[in-house]
Protein backbone atom coordinates (compact mmCIF):
# COMPACT_ATOMS: atom_id res chain seq x y z
CA UNK A 1 0.00 0.00 0.00
CA UNK A 2 1.51 3.29 -0.90
CA UNK A 3 -1.78 5.58 0.03
CA UNK A 4 -0.34 8.85 1.31
CA UNK A 5 -3.30 8.75 4.07
CA UNK A 6 -2.42 4.86 5.46
CA UNK A 7 1.29 6.11 5.38
CA UNK A 8 0.33 9.00 7.28
CA UNK A 9 -1.47 7.48 9.77
CA UNK A 10 1.10 4.78 10.42
CA UNK A 11 3.68 7.41 10.54
CA UNK A 12 1.73 9.40 13.50
CA UNK A 13 1.23 5.91 15.34
CA UNK A 14 4.64 5.57 15.56
CA UNK A 15 5.76 8.83 16.51
CA UNK A 16 3.38 9.47 18.81
CA UNK A 17 3.77 5.91 20.51
CA UNK A 18 1.06 4.77 23.02
CA UNK A 19 -1.52 8.37 22.28
CA UNK A 20 -2.39 6.95 19.28
CA UNK A 21 -4.27 3.58 20.16
CA UNK A 22 -4.88 3.25 16.17
CA UNK A 23 -6.13 4.83 13.15
CA UNK A 24 -8.52 3.83 10.35
CA UNK A 25 -8.25 4.99 6.18
CA UNK A 26 -12.03 5.41 4.96
CA UNK A 27 -13.76 7.42 1.89
CA UNK A 28 -10.36 9.21 1.69
CA UNK A 29 -10.56 10.49 5.24
CA UNK A 30 -7.69 9.72 7.78
CA UNK A 31 -8.83 9.09 11.59
CA UNK A 32 -6.87 8.60 14.45
CA UNK A 33 -8.20 7.37 17.29
CA UNK A 34 -6.34 8.92 20.59
CA UNK A 35 -6.11 8.20 24.48
CA UNK A 36 -8.36 10.59 26.33
CA UNK A 37 -5.69 12.23 28.50
CA UNK A 38 -3.36 12.76 25.20
CA UNK A 39 -5.55 14.65 23.49
CA UNK A 40 -4.03 17.81 24.12
CA UNK A 41 -0.54 16.39 23.24
CA UNK A 42 -1.22 14.65 20.23
CA UNK A 43 -3.50 18.58 18.33
CA UNK A 44 -0.24 20.21 19.64
CA UNK A 45 2.28 18.21 17.83
CA UNK A 46 -0.38 17.87 14.85
CA UNK A 47 -0.97 21.60 14.75
CA UNK A 48 3.23 22.05 15.60
CA UNK A 49 5.17 19.61 13.42
CA UNK A 50 6.98 21.05 10.59
CA UNK A 51 5.53 18.37 8.13
CA UNK A 52 1.80 18.14 9.04
CA UNK A 53 1.05 22.02 10.09
CA UNK A 54 -2.80 21.32 10.78
CA UNK A 55 -3.37 24.69 11.52
CA UNK A 56 -6.44 25.14 11.30
CA UNK A 57 -8.82 23.48 14.06
CA UNK A 58 -12.10 23.70 12.10
CA UNK A 59 -14.73 21.71 14.16
CA UNK A 60 -15.69 19.62 17.29
CA UNK A 61 -18.38 17.44 17.29
CA UNK A 62 -20.06 14.77 19.73
CA UNK A 63 -21.84 11.48 18.69
CA UNK A 64 -23.53 9.28 21.11
CA UNK A 65 -23.48 5.13 21.12
CA UNK A 66 -25.40 4.58 24.45
CA UNK A 67 -24.33 0.90 23.87
CA UNK A 68 -20.88 1.26 24.44
CA UNK A 69 -18.76 1.79 28.16
CA UNK A 70 -17.58 5.55 27.37
CA UNK A 71 -21.04 6.23 25.41
CA UNK A 72 -19.40 9.62 23.80
CA UNK A 73 -17.19 10.25 20.46
CA UNK A 74 -15.25 13.61 20.51
CA UNK A 75 -14.46 13.94 16.88
CA UNK A 76 -12.03 16.74 15.72
CA UNK A 77 -11.96 17.87 12.51
CA UNK A 78 -8.31 19.84 11.18
CA UNK A 79 -7.22 21.07 8.04
CA UNK A 80 -3.66 21.54 7.06
CA UNK A 81 -3.80 24.31 5.09
CA UNK A 82 -0.17 23.83 3.67
CA UNK A 83 -0.47 20.71 3.21
CA UNK A 84 -3.46 20.47 2.04
CA UNK A 85 -4.45 17.73 4.31
CA UNK A 86 -7.64 16.76 6.66
CA UNK A 87 -7.38 14.51 9.50
CA UNK A 88 -9.69 13.27 12.16
CA UNK A 89 -9.16 12.91 16.28
CA UNK A 90 -11.65 10.67 18.33
CA UNK A 91 -11.73 10.28 21.90
CA UNK A 92 -13.74 8.82 24.16
CA UNK A 93 -15.61 9.79 27.27
CA UNK A 94 -18.32 8.71 29.38
CA UNK A 95 -20.81 11.21 31.16
CA UNK A 96 -18.49 12.01 33.77
CA UNK A 97 -15.08 11.54 32.87
CA UNK A 98 -14.04 15.41 31.52
CA UNK A 99 -11.90 15.22 28.62
CA UNK A 100 -8.84 17.84 28.10
CA UNK A 101 -10.09 21.35 26.74
CA UNK A 102 -7.65 21.96 23.18
CA UNK A 103 -8.44 25.66 24.23
CA UNK A 104 -4.87 26.25 24.66
CA UNK A 105 -3.88 25.11 21.49
CA UNK A 106 -7.16 26.45 19.28
CA UNK A 107 -8.97 29.22 20.37
CA UNK A 108 -11.53 28.51 18.30
CA UNK A 109 -12.33 24.81 20.40
CA UNK A 110 -13.53 27.29 22.73
CA UNK A 111 -17.77 27.24 21.76
CA UNK A 112 -17.32 24.02 19.86
CA UNK A 113 -16.93 22.35 23.86
CA UNK A 114 -19.61 24.80 25.05
CA UNK A 115 -21.69 22.95 22.31
CA UNK A 116 -20.80 19.59 22.64
CA UNK A 117 -21.29 19.92 26.85
CA UNK A 118 -24.35 21.98 26.05
CA UNK A 119 -26.20 18.90 23.48
CA UNK A 120 -23.99 15.83 24.75
CA UNK A 121 -22.96 16.94 28.57
CA UNK A 122 -19.45 15.68 28.03
CA UNK A 123 -16.91 17.83 30.45
CA UNK A 124 -14.01 19.46 29.29
CA UNK A 125 -11.62 20.22 32.17
CA UNK A 126 -10.12 23.49 31.44
CA UNK A 127 -12.51 25.47 29.60
CA UNK A 128 -12.50 28.60 30.86
CA UNK A 129 -16.17 29.13 29.71
CA UNK A 130 -18.25 25.76 29.83
CA UNK A 131 -21.45 27.69 29.59
CA UNK A 132 -24.37 26.28 27.69
CA UNK A 133 -24.65 27.95 24.10
CA UNK A 134 -27.31 26.77 21.87
CA UNK A 135 -29.93 25.68 24.37
CA UNK A 136 -32.58 27.82 26.40
CA UNK A 137 -31.19 29.63 29.81
CA UNK A 138 -32.20 27.06 32.62
CA UNK A 139 -32.57 24.30 30.19
CA UNK A 140 -32.74 20.90 31.83
CA UNK A 141 -31.20 17.77 30.28
CA UNK A 142 -28.43 17.19 26.72
CA UNK A 143 -30.97 16.95 23.81
CA UNK A 144 -28.53 15.79 21.00
CA UNK A 145 -28.32 12.50 23.56
CA UNK A 146 -30.07 9.51 22.01
CA UNK A 147 -31.72 8.85 24.74
CA UNK A 148 -33.60 12.89 24.69
CA UNK A 149 -37.00 13.08 23.62
CA UNK A 150 -37.30 14.21 20.14
CA UNK A 151 -40.10 16.23 21.02
CA UNK A 152 -38.47 17.58 23.87
CA UNK A 153 -39.37 17.91 27.85
CA UNK A 154 -41.48 21.58 28.17
CA UNK A 155 -42.68 23.61 25.69
CA UNK A 156 -43.01 27.58 26.06
CA UNK A 157 -46.27 29.76 25.10
CA UNK A 158 -47.30 33.01 25.91
CA UNK A 159 -50.17 33.38 28.88
CA UNK A 160 -52.10 36.38 28.20
CA UNK A 161 -53.73 36.56 31.86
CA UNK A 162 -50.24 36.47 32.77
CA UNK A 163 -48.51 38.28 30.62
CA UNK A 164 -45.55 36.47 30.34
CA UNK A 165 -44.05 33.41 28.59
CA UNK A 166 -44.52 29.95 30.54
CA UNK A 167 -42.53 27.27 30.62
CA UNK A 168 -44.93 23.94 30.68
CA UNK A 169 -44.04 19.73 30.31
CA UNK A 170 -44.86 18.88 26.76
CA UNK A 171 -48.30 18.04 25.92
CA UNK A 172 -49.13 16.32 22.47
CA UNK A 173 -52.50 16.15 20.91
CA UNK A 174 -51.22 12.73 19.25
CA UNK A 175 -49.17 10.40 19.86
CA UNK A 176 -45.74 10.62 18.56
CA UNK A 177 -44.98 9.07 15.26
CA UNK A 178 -41.87 6.83 14.88
CA UNK A 179 -42.22 4.77 11.07
CA UNK A 180 -40.05 1.99 10.45
CA UNK A 181 -39.68 1.19 7.41
CA UNK A 182 -36.88 -0.92 7.78
CA UNK A 183 -37.41 -3.63 5.55
CA UNK A 184 -36.42 -7.60 6.86
CA UNK A 185 -35.36 -7.91 3.63
CA UNK A 186 -32.63 -5.87 2.96
CA UNK A 187 -29.45 -5.22 4.39
CA UNK A 188 -27.79 -7.80 7.17
CA UNK A 189 -27.82 -11.07 6.18
CA UNK A 190 -31.54 -12.28 7.40
CA UNK A 191 -31.28 -14.83 9.94
CA UNK A 192 -34.52 -16.93 9.31
CA UNK A 193 -35.99 -19.75 12.22
CA UNK A 194 -35.19 -22.73 11.07
CA UNK A 195 -31.94 -21.81 9.79
CA UNK A 196 -30.02 -23.17 12.98
CA UNK A 197 -30.41 -26.70 11.61
CA UNK A 198 -29.02 -26.39 8.10
CA UNK A 199 -25.76 -25.44 10.03
CA UNK A 200 -23.68 -28.45 10.37
CA UNK B 1 -9.34 67.75 41.50
CA UNK B 2 -10.50 64.24 42.27
CA UNK B 3 -10.16 61.57 40.87
CA UNK B 4 -13.53 59.25 40.06
CA UNK B 5 -13.66 55.55 39.53
CA UNK B 6 -15.38 54.90 36.85
CA UNK B 7 -17.22 51.58 36.74
CA UNK B 8 -17.61 49.74 33.44
CA UNK B 9 -21.30 49.82 32.29
CA UNK B 10 -22.40 46.71 30.60
CA UNK B 11 -24.61 46.96 28.00
CA UNK B 12 -27.23 44.99 26.34
CA UNK B 13 -27.66 44.87 22.13
CA UNK B 14 -29.88 43.10 20.62
CA UNK B 15 -31.73 40.32 20.27
CA UNK B 16 -34.19 42.82 18.57
CA UNK B 17 -31.72 45.04 17.23
CA UNK B 18 -31.85 45.40 13.36
CA UNK B 19 -27.89 46.00 13.33
CA UNK B 20 -27.67 42.49 15.54
CA UNK B 21 -28.67 40.50 11.72
CA UNK B 22 -31.13 38.13 13.16
CA UNK B 23 -31.43 37.24 16.79
CA UNK B 24 -28.00 38.05 18.38
CA UNK B 25 -28.17 39.07 21.96
CA UNK B 26 -24.96 40.37 22.54
CA UNK B 27 -23.89 41.39 26.25
CA UNK B 28 -21.20 44.40 25.86
CA UNK B 29 -19.11 45.34 28.57
CA UNK B 30 -17.87 49.05 27.82
CA UNK B 31 -15.51 51.58 29.39
CA UNK B 32 -17.49 54.90 27.90
CA UNK B 33 -17.84 54.24 24.38
CA UNK B 34 -15.07 51.72 24.36
CA UNK B 35 -15.84 48.08 23.84
CA UNK B 36 -13.82 45.94 26.81
CA UNK B 37 -15.62 42.82 26.25
CA UNK B 38 -18.29 41.43 23.85
CA UNK B 39 -20.09 38.37 25.00
CA UNK B 40 -22.36 36.93 21.77
CA UNK B 41 -24.84 35.19 23.18
CA UNK B 42 -26.55 32.67 20.63
CA UNK B 43 -28.99 29.87 20.63
CA UNK B 44 -32.23 32.37 20.34
CA UNK B 45 -33.12 30.51 16.85
CA UNK B 46 -31.94 26.85 17.57
CA UNK B 47 -33.91 24.78 15.98
CA UNK B 48 -32.34 21.18 16.59
CA UNK B 49 -32.07 20.47 13.49
CA UNK B 50 -29.49 18.12 13.84
CA UNK B 51 -31.46 16.06 16.70
CA UNK B 52 -34.50 15.99 13.77
CA UNK B 53 -31.93 14.92 10.95
CA UNK B 54 -31.46 11.98 13.14
CA UNK B 55 -35.00 10.92 12.83
CA UNK B 56 -35.48 11.52 8.97
CA UNK B 57 -34.69 9.78 5.90
CA UNK B 58 -31.57 11.25 4.21
CA UNK B 59 -33.87 12.53 1.58
CA UNK B 60 -35.99 13.97 4.07
CA UNK B 61 -33.12 15.73 5.62
CA UNK B 62 -32.38 17.96 2.62
CA UNK B 63 -34.65 20.63 3.31
CA UNK B 64 -33.36 21.80 6.46
CA UNK B 65 -30.29 22.37 4.69
CA UNK B 66 -31.69 25.36 3.28
CA UNK B 67 -33.30 26.56 6.52
CA UNK B 68 -29.92 26.81 8.26
CA UNK B 69 -28.45 29.75 6.55
CA UNK B 70 -31.67 30.79 4.65
CA UNK B 71 -29.24 33.51 1.91
CA UNK B 72 -27.30 30.87 0.62
CA UNK B 73 -29.36 27.22 0.37
CA UNK B 74 -28.04 25.94 -2.60
CA UNK B 75 -24.62 25.54 -1.11
CA UNK B 76 -25.61 23.72 1.62
CA UNK B 77 -27.66 21.18 0.28
CA UNK B 78 -24.37 20.86 -2.13
CA UNK B 79 -22.08 19.52 1.28
CA UNK B 80 -24.98 17.26 2.37
CA UNK B 81 -25.66 15.80 -1.11
CA UNK B 82 -22.10 15.13 -1.87
CA UNK B 83 -21.31 13.98 1.75
CA UNK B 84 -23.88 11.19 0.95
CA UNK B 85 -23.04 10.67 -2.17
CA UNK B 86 -19.41 9.89 -0.85
CA UNK B 87 -20.93 7.64 1.69
CA UNK B 88 -22.84 5.91 -1.17
CA UNK B 89 -20.07 5.71 -3.69
CA UNK B 90 -22.01 7.08 -6.48
CA UNK B 91 -21.22 8.88 -9.29
CA UNK B 92 -23.44 12.27 -10.25
CA UNK B 93 -23.76 12.54 -14.31
CA UNK B 94 -21.85 15.42 -15.73
CA UNK B 95 -24.93 17.29 -16.72
CA UNK B 96 -25.79 17.77 -12.93
CA UNK B 97 -22.74 18.25 -11.52
CA UNK B 98 -22.73 21.56 -13.69
CA UNK B 99 -26.02 22.79 -12.97
CA UNK B 100 -24.55 22.47 -9.45
CA UNK B 101 -21.63 24.53 -10.16
CA UNK B 102 -24.30 26.88 -11.81
CA UNK B 103 -26.28 27.28 -8.66
CA UNK B 104 -23.51 27.70 -5.92
CA UNK B 105 -22.01 30.49 -8.08
CA UNK B 106 -25.71 31.94 -7.90
CA UNK B 107 -26.11 31.37 -4.75
CA UNK B 108 -22.96 32.94 -4.03
CA UNK B 109 -24.00 35.69 -6.12
CA UNK B 110 -27.20 35.94 -3.70
CA UNK B 111 -25.70 36.04 -0.40
CA UNK B 112 -23.20 38.17 -1.27
CA UNK B 113 -25.21 40.71 -2.59
CA UNK B 114 -27.17 40.50 0.65
CA UNK B 115 -23.78 40.83 2.90
CA UNK B 116 -22.70 43.93 1.37
CA UNK B 117 -25.46 45.73 0.95
CA UNK B 118 -26.82 45.27 4.54
CA UNK B 119 -23.14 45.77 5.64
CA UNK B 120 -23.45 49.68 3.52
CA UNK B 121 -26.63 49.91 5.40
CA UNK B 122 -25.12 49.07 9.01
CA UNK B 123 -22.65 52.09 8.29
CA UNK B 124 -25.38 54.37 6.96
CA UNK B 125 -25.48 53.38 3.34
CA UNK B 126 -29.07 53.22 2.10
CA UNK B 127 -28.85 52.97 -1.44
CA UNK B 128 -27.23 49.95 -1.91
CA UNK B 129 -29.40 47.68 -0.56
CA UNK B 130 -32.30 48.93 -2.63
CA UNK B 131 -30.52 48.30 -5.50
CA UNK B 132 -28.89 45.12 -4.13
CA UNK B 133 -32.10 43.61 -3.39
CA UNK B 134 -33.36 44.39 -6.81
CA UNK B 135 -30.86 41.85 -8.11
CA UNK B 136 -31.65 39.41 -5.72
CA UNK B 137 -34.82 39.49 -6.96
CA UNK B 138 -33.87 37.83 -10.34
CA UNK B 139 -31.57 35.60 -8.98
CA UNK B 140 -34.26 34.18 -6.57
CA UNK B 141 -36.24 33.68 -10.40
CA UNK B 142 -33.86 31.66 -11.43
CA UNK B 143 -34.11 29.60 -8.32
CA UNK B 144 -37.73 29.98 -8.78
CA UNK B 145 -37.66 29.04 -12.11
CA UNK B 146 -35.65 26.05 -11.76
CA UNK B 147 -36.63 24.34 -8.57
CA UNK B 148 -40.27 26.01 -7.91
CA UNK B 149 -39.14 28.16 -4.96
CA UNK B 150 -37.30 31.22 -4.22
CA UNK B 151 -35.61 30.52 -1.31
CA UNK B 152 -35.88 26.79 0.15
CA UNK B 153 -35.15 25.11 -2.71
CA UNK B 154 -34.23 21.62 -1.90
CA UNK B 155 -32.55 21.36 -4.97
CA UNK B 156 -29.76 19.51 -5.23
CA UNK B 157 -30.37 16.11 -3.68
CA UNK B 158 -28.27 13.03 -3.42
CA UNK B 159 -27.08 11.71 -6.82
CA UNK B 160 -27.96 14.90 -8.78
CA UNK B 161 -30.71 17.50 -8.89
CA UNK B 162 -34.53 17.03 -8.74
CA UNK B 163 -35.55 18.16 -12.33
CA UNK B 164 -33.11 19.53 -15.46
CA UNK B 165 -33.34 23.08 -16.28
CA UNK B 166 -36.32 24.50 -18.07
CA UNK B 167 -35.82 25.47 -21.79
CA UNK B 168 -34.90 29.29 -22.06
CA UNK B 169 -33.11 29.14 -18.51
CA UNK B 170 -29.93 28.97 -19.81
CA UNK B 171 -30.26 32.02 -22.02
CA UNK B 172 -31.61 34.20 -19.45
CA UNK B 173 -28.77 33.32 -16.94
CA UNK B 174 -26.36 34.64 -19.91
CA UNK B 175 -27.91 37.60 -20.47
CA UNK B 176 -27.93 37.91 -16.79
CA UNK B 177 -24.14 37.41 -17.05
CA UNK B 178 -23.63 40.08 -18.84
CA UNK B 179 -26.24 42.99 -17.26
CA UNK B 180 -24.81 42.34 -14.01
CA UNK B 181 -20.98 43.64 -14.11
CA UNK B 182 -23.00 46.93 -14.42
CA UNK B 183 -24.95 46.73 -10.93
CA UNK B 184 -21.50 45.82 -9.53
CA UNK B 185 -20.00 48.62 -11.01
CA UNK B 186 -23.02 51.37 -9.86
CA UNK B 187 -22.63 49.53 -6.27
CA UNK B 188 -18.95 50.32 -6.04
CA UNK B 189 -18.81 54.00 -7.39
CA UNK B 190 -21.24 54.08 -4.04
CA UNK B 191 -18.81 52.51 -1.80
CA UNK B 192 -14.98 51.74 -2.88
CA UNK B 193 -14.22 55.45 -2.07
CA UNK B 194 -17.00 56.86 -0.32
CA UNK B 195 -15.20 58.33 2.69
CA UNK B 196 -18.23 57.90 4.99
CA UNK B 197 -17.81 54.07 4.00
CA UNK B 198 -14.15 54.04 4.62
CA UNK B 199 -14.29 55.83 7.87
CA UNK B 200 -16.18 53.31 8.95
CA UNK B 201 -14.62 49.96 8.04
CA UNK B 202 -10.78 50.72 7.29
CA UNK B 203 -8.69 49.71 9.97
CA UNK B 204 -11.89 47.85 11.76
CA UNK B 205 -11.75 44.75 13.40
CA UNK B 206 -8.07 43.88 11.79
CA UNK B 207 -7.60 40.20 11.83
CA UNK B 208 -4.27 38.82 11.10
CA UNK B 209 -3.25 35.41 9.73
CA UNK B 210 -2.88 33.80 12.78
CA UNK B 211 -5.35 34.52 14.53
CA UNK B 212 -7.65 33.86 11.45
CA UNK B 213 -6.25 30.48 11.27
CA UNK B 214 -6.63 30.20 14.99
CA UNK B 215 -10.11 30.78 15.28
CA UNK B 216 -10.84 28.77 12.43
CA UNK B 217 -12.10 31.37 10.13
CA UNK B 218 -12.95 30.49 6.61
CA UNK B 219 -14.33 31.99 3.64
CA UNK B 220 -13.38 35.73 3.19
CA UNK B 221 -13.01 36.22 6.66
CA UNK B 222 -9.89 34.52 5.84
CA UNK B 223 -9.19 35.41 2.48
CA UNK B 224 -9.37 38.90 4.04
CA UNK B 225 -6.40 38.67 5.74
CA UNK B 226 -4.76 37.55 2.87
CA UNK B 227 -4.50 33.97 2.42
CA UNK B 228 -5.32 32.44 -0.69
CA UNK B 229 -7.39 29.34 0.32
CA UNK B 230 -10.61 28.50 -1.12
CA UNK B 231 -11.88 24.77 -1.07
CA UNK B 232 -12.83 24.95 -4.73
CA UNK B 233 -9.65 25.22 -5.86
CA UNK B 234 -7.77 23.10 -2.88
CA UNK B 235 -9.91 20.71 -2.69
CA UNK B 236 -12.26 21.14 -5.75
CA UNK B 237 -15.34 18.69 -5.48
CA UNK B 238 -18.15 18.29 -8.91
CA UNK B 239 -16.77 20.29 -11.38
CA UNK B 240 -15.03 22.89 -10.06
CA UNK B 241 -11.99 21.53 -11.57
CA UNK B 242 -12.21 22.38 -14.96
CA UNK B 243 -13.29 26.14 -14.03
CA UNK B 244 -10.68 28.71 -14.82
CA UNK B 245 -11.27 31.54 -11.88
CA UNK B 246 -9.09 33.51 -9.28
CA UNK B 247 -8.74 33.47 -5.92
CA UNK B 248 -9.31 37.90 -4.77
CA UNK B 249 -7.30 38.19 -1.20
CA UNK B 250 -7.00 40.98 0.91
CA UNK B 251 -4.17 42.74 2.37
CA UNK B 252 -4.98 44.07 5.60
CA UNK B 253 -7.73 42.31 7.37
CA UNK B 254 -10.27 44.86 7.92
CA UNK B 255 -13.87 44.76 7.64
CA UNK B 256 -13.28 47.10 4.30
CA UNK B 257 -10.75 43.98 2.70
CA UNK B 258 -13.44 42.07 3.11
CA UNK B 259 -16.05 44.24 1.40
CA UNK B 260 -13.70 44.12 -1.22
CA UNK B 261 -12.67 40.45 -1.30
CA UNK B 262 -16.62 40.00 -1.96
CA UNK B 263 -17.02 42.28 -4.32
CA UNK B 264 -14.41 40.55 -6.48
CA UNK B 265 -15.55 37.01 -5.72
CA UNK B 266 -18.72 38.34 -7.20
CA UNK B 267 -17.21 39.10 -10.56
CA UNK B 268 -15.12 35.26 -10.36
CA UNK B 269 -18.79 33.83 -9.63
CA UNK B 270 -19.97 35.24 -12.93
CA UNK B 271 -16.97 33.83 -14.69
CA UNK B 272 -17.30 30.38 -13.77
CA UNK B 273 -21.30 30.69 -14.07
CA UNK B 274 -20.45 31.60 -17.99
CA UNK B 275 -17.96 28.63 -18.02
CA UNK B 276 -20.97 26.07 -16.83
CA UNK B 277 -23.50 28.16 -19.60
CA UNK B 278 -20.59 27.58 -22.05
CA UNK B 279 -19.39 23.77 -21.40
CA UNK B 280 -22.88 22.35 -19.89
CA UNK B 281 -23.11 18.94 -21.67
CA UNK B 282 -26.78 17.01 -22.30
CA UNK B 283 -27.84 13.82 -20.78
CA UNK B 284 -29.45 13.15 -17.47
CA UNK B 285 -29.61 15.00 -14.34
CA UNK B 286 -29.83 12.38 -11.80
CA UNK B 287 -27.92 9.19 -10.95
CA UNK B 288 -29.39 5.91 -13.11
CA UNK B 289 -28.94 3.99 -9.88
CA UNK B 290 -32.52 3.13 -9.25
CA UNK B 291 -31.87 2.32 -5.46
CA UNK B 292 -30.99 6.52 -4.91
CA UNK B 293 -32.94 8.59 -7.37
CA UNK B 294 -36.76 8.14 -8.66
CA UNK B 295 -37.31 6.41 -12.02
CA UNK B 296 -38.85 9.26 -14.20
CA UNK B 297 -42.45 9.79 -13.87
CA UNK B 298 -43.27 8.79 -17.74
CA UNK B 299 -41.30 5.37 -17.03
CA UNK B 300 -43.68 4.43 -13.68
CA UNK B 301 -46.42 4.53 -16.04
CA UNK B 302 -45.61 1.57 -17.53
CA UNK B 303 -43.23 -0.63 -15.58
CA UNK B 304 -43.70 -2.01 -12.37
CA UNK B 305 -40.30 -2.40 -11.16
CA UNK B 306 -40.31 1.63 -11.38
CA UNK B 307 -42.82 1.96 -9.67
CA UNK B 308 -41.80 -0.17 -6.73
CA UNK B 309 -38.75 2.01 -6.43
CA UNK B 310 -40.71 5.13 -6.75
CA UNK B 311 -42.65 3.77 -3.60
CA UNK B 312 -39.71 2.01 -1.67
CA UNK B 313 -37.36 5.67 -1.89
CA UNK B 314 -40.32 7.73 -0.75
CA UNK B 315 -41.29 5.66 2.24
CA UNK B 316 -38.11 3.53 3.24
CA UNK B 317 -35.52 6.13 1.96
CA UNK B 318 -32.15 4.64 0.72
CA UNK B 319 -29.80 3.11 3.04
CA UNK B 320 -26.43 3.92 3.34
CA UNK B 321 -23.89 1.67 4.14
CA UNK B 322 -21.88 1.86 7.76
CA UNK B 323 -19.28 4.87 7.38
CA UNK B 324 -18.47 8.10 8.39
CA UNK B 325 -17.75 11.56 6.17
CA UNK B 326 -16.71 14.93 7.04
CA UNK B 327 -17.21 16.80 3.35
CA UNK B 328 -17.12 20.41 3.11
CA UNK B 329 -17.92 22.78 0.51
CA UNK B 330 -17.08 26.19 -0.28
CA UNK B 331 -19.74 28.08 1.18
CA UNK B 332 -20.29 31.56 0.09
CA UNK B 333 -19.76 32.40 4.40
CA UNK B 334 -16.74 29.91 4.19
CA UNK B 335 -16.20 26.27 5.21
CA UNK B 336 -19.69 24.66 5.17
CA UNK B 337 -18.83 21.00 6.48
CA UNK B 338 -21.45 17.97 7.06
CA UNK B 339 -19.49 15.38 9.22
CA UNK B 340 -22.06 12.19 8.79
CA UNK B 341 -22.54 9.40 10.38
CA UNK B 342 -23.76 6.25 8.47
CA UNK B 343 -24.92 2.91 10.64
CA UNK B 344 -26.72 1.24 7.47
CA UNK B 345 -30.07 2.15 8.00
CA UNK B 346 -31.71 4.84 6.26
CA UNK B 347 -31.83 7.33 8.30
CA UNK B 348 -28.11 9.31 9.66
CA UNK B 349 -26.96 8.10 12.96
CA UNK B 350 -25.19 11.91 13.23
CA UNK B 351 -25.24 14.48 11.12
CA UNK B 352 -22.79 17.42 12.54
CA UNK B 353 -22.91 20.76 10.46
CA UNK B 354 -19.85 22.63 10.76
CA UNK B 355 -21.18 26.30 10.33
CA UNK B 356 -18.95 29.16 9.35
CA UNK B 357 -20.33 31.89 10.89
CA UNK B 358 -20.02 30.08 14.29
CA UNK B 359 -16.22 30.42 14.68
CA UNK B 360 -16.73 33.68 12.75
CA UNK B 361 -19.28 35.28 15.53
CA UNK B 362 -16.83 33.63 18.25
CA UNK B 363 -13.96 35.66 17.11
CA UNK B 364 -16.25 38.94 17.60
CA UNK B 365 -15.17 39.16 21.05
CA UNK B 366 -11.33 39.61 19.96
CA UNK B 367 -11.86 41.74 17.05
CA UNK B 368 -14.33 44.01 18.87
CA UNK B 369 -11.99 44.66 21.61
CA UNK B 370 -10.93 48.26 22.20
CA UNK B 371 -13.19 49.39 19.07
CA UNK B 372 -16.14 51.69 19.79
CA UNK B 373 -19.52 50.89 20.38
CA UNK B 374 -20.75 51.42 16.33
CA UNK B 375 -17.47 49.90 15.17
CA UNK B 376 -19.21 46.24 16.59
CA UNK B 377 -22.23 46.96 14.14
CA UNK B 378 -19.53 47.22 11.04
CA UNK B 379 -17.53 43.79 12.29
CA UNK B 380 -20.70 42.03 12.54
CA UNK B 381 -21.64 43.34 9.36
CA UNK B 382 -18.62 42.59 7.67
CA UNK B 383 -18.11 39.09 9.73
CA UNK B 384 -21.50 37.81 7.43
CA UNK B 385 -23.80 36.48 10.35
CA UNK B 386 -26.81 34.65 9.76
CA UNK B 387 -28.07 33.33 12.86
CA UNK B 388 -30.16 30.52 10.81
CA UNK B 389 -26.39 28.30 10.21
CA UNK B 390 -25.28 29.28 13.70
CA UNK B 391 -28.13 28.15 15.91
CA UNK B 392 -28.87 25.30 13.69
Amino acid sequence: MTDPLHELGAALTQTLGGDVLGFRVANGELALDVRRDAVVRVLTHLRDDAGLLFKQLVDVCGVDWPDRAERFEIVYNLLSLRYNHRIRVKVTTDELTPVPSAVGVFSAAGWCEREVWDLYGVLFSGNPDLRRILTDYGFDGHPMRKDFPLTGKVEVRYDDAQKRVVYEPVRLTQAFRSFDFLSPWEGEAPVLPGDEKATP
Amino acid sequence: MTEVAIKNMTMNFGPQHPAAHGVLRLVLEMDGEIVERADPHVGLLHRGTEKLIEYKTYLQAVPYFDRLDYVSPMCQEHAFALAVERLLGIEVPPRAQYIRVLFSEVTRLLNHLLNVTSFAMDVGAMTPMLWGFEEREKLMEFYERVSGARLHAAYFRPGGVARDMPAGLAEDILAYCDSFPKVLADLESLLNENRIFKQRSVDIGVVSVEQALNWGFTGPMLRGSGVPWDLRKAQPYDVYAHMDFDIPVGRHGDCYDRYLVRMEEMRQSLRIMRQCLERMPGGPVRTENRKVAPPPRAEMKRSMEALIHHFKLYTEGYHVPTGETYTAVEAPKGEFAVYLVADGTNKPYRCHIRAPGFAHLQGLDFMSRGHMLADVVAIIGASDIVFGEIDR
